[in-house]
């Protein structure tokens, strides 16, 4: 009986689908992964725009006035806060993932990461600008 | 060293998640105004086939496009693995086969304005 039992290594379930609701930390990594979903199919709304423009005023018009029904507000409500989340997750990681070294001395996090938030802040600007 | 091409792959995500972190949501809002009603130039048929028209208009179009595909794609392989489904390959030919796919498009489009 005892052989047995360390013959059989003792295997943690873990739920496949579900592991991350555990730990508020898991759940953060999935809310930004999952915000990829957002990215691509917005892309690809703007792929059937482009595609819209191609084939002239006419085909333009409808895509913008399928932007109009109350799904199209939705998905590009949605849209936003999850691509926001992605930015903000985005550049929070990014002292981590590109370290800049000055002398002996690394830049310190936080001024990476607000340079990042004012370069999106006129990068933002001058789109809104642009697009209204 | 071995070669491997995942220096490639990874440039490629990192620069998809930068660019699409800093215009994606501005461009959303844009879109989210035009929804609402607003008369917004970004869907103005002159101004935005102005812009498509433009050399470099098309090369930023090409820009965004494809690269925030690309970031998309290579994350949302490894999403579907965090949720639990254990079929890599056929997800990476799916996932990866949608951005080329989408960047054909983008291509040909961008060629026929």
């Amino acid at each position: 009986m005892g052989e047995e039992m360390s013959s059989k290594p003792y295997v943690r379930e873990i739920p496949k689908t579900t592991w991350f609701l555990r730990q508020a930390r898991y759940k953060r990594y999935m809310a930004r992964e999952v915000t990829c979903i957002f990215i691509f199919a917005y892309t690809f709304l703007l792929i059937c725009g482009l595609g819209a423009l191609a084939s002239g005023p006419e085909a333009f018009s409808g895509f913008v006035e399928s932007l109009r029904s109350p799904l199209g507000v939705l998905f590009n409500l949605a849209v936003l806060i999850m691509t926001a989340y992605h930015s903000v997750s985005w550049f929070v990681v990014t002292p981590q993932a590109m370290p800049i070294q000055r002398g002996e001395e690394f830049v310190p996090g936080n001024i990476i990461v607000n340079a990042h938030y004012g370069a999106w802040a006129v990068v933002s600007l001058i789109i809104l600008i642009w697009g209204m | 060293m071995a070669k491997s091409n995942k220096p490639i792959f990874w440039s490629l995500f990192a620069a998809g998640g930068t660019v699409t972190a800093f215009v994606t949501p501005a461009l959303a809002l844009v879109t989210l105004l035009a929804a609402f009603g607003a008369n917004m130039d970004m869907f103005n048929y002159d101004s935005i086939h102005a812009f498509a028209g433009w050399w470099l208009g098309k090369l930023i179009i090409f820009g965004i496009i494809s690269l925030s595909l690309w970031h998309a794609a290579h994350r949302l392989r490894v999403t579907v693995h965090d949720f639990g489904v254990r079929a890599d390959t056929v997800v990476a030919y799916t996932v990866y086969g949608l951005a080329g796919l989408g960047t054909l498009l983008t291509i040909v489009y961008l060629l026929r304005i």
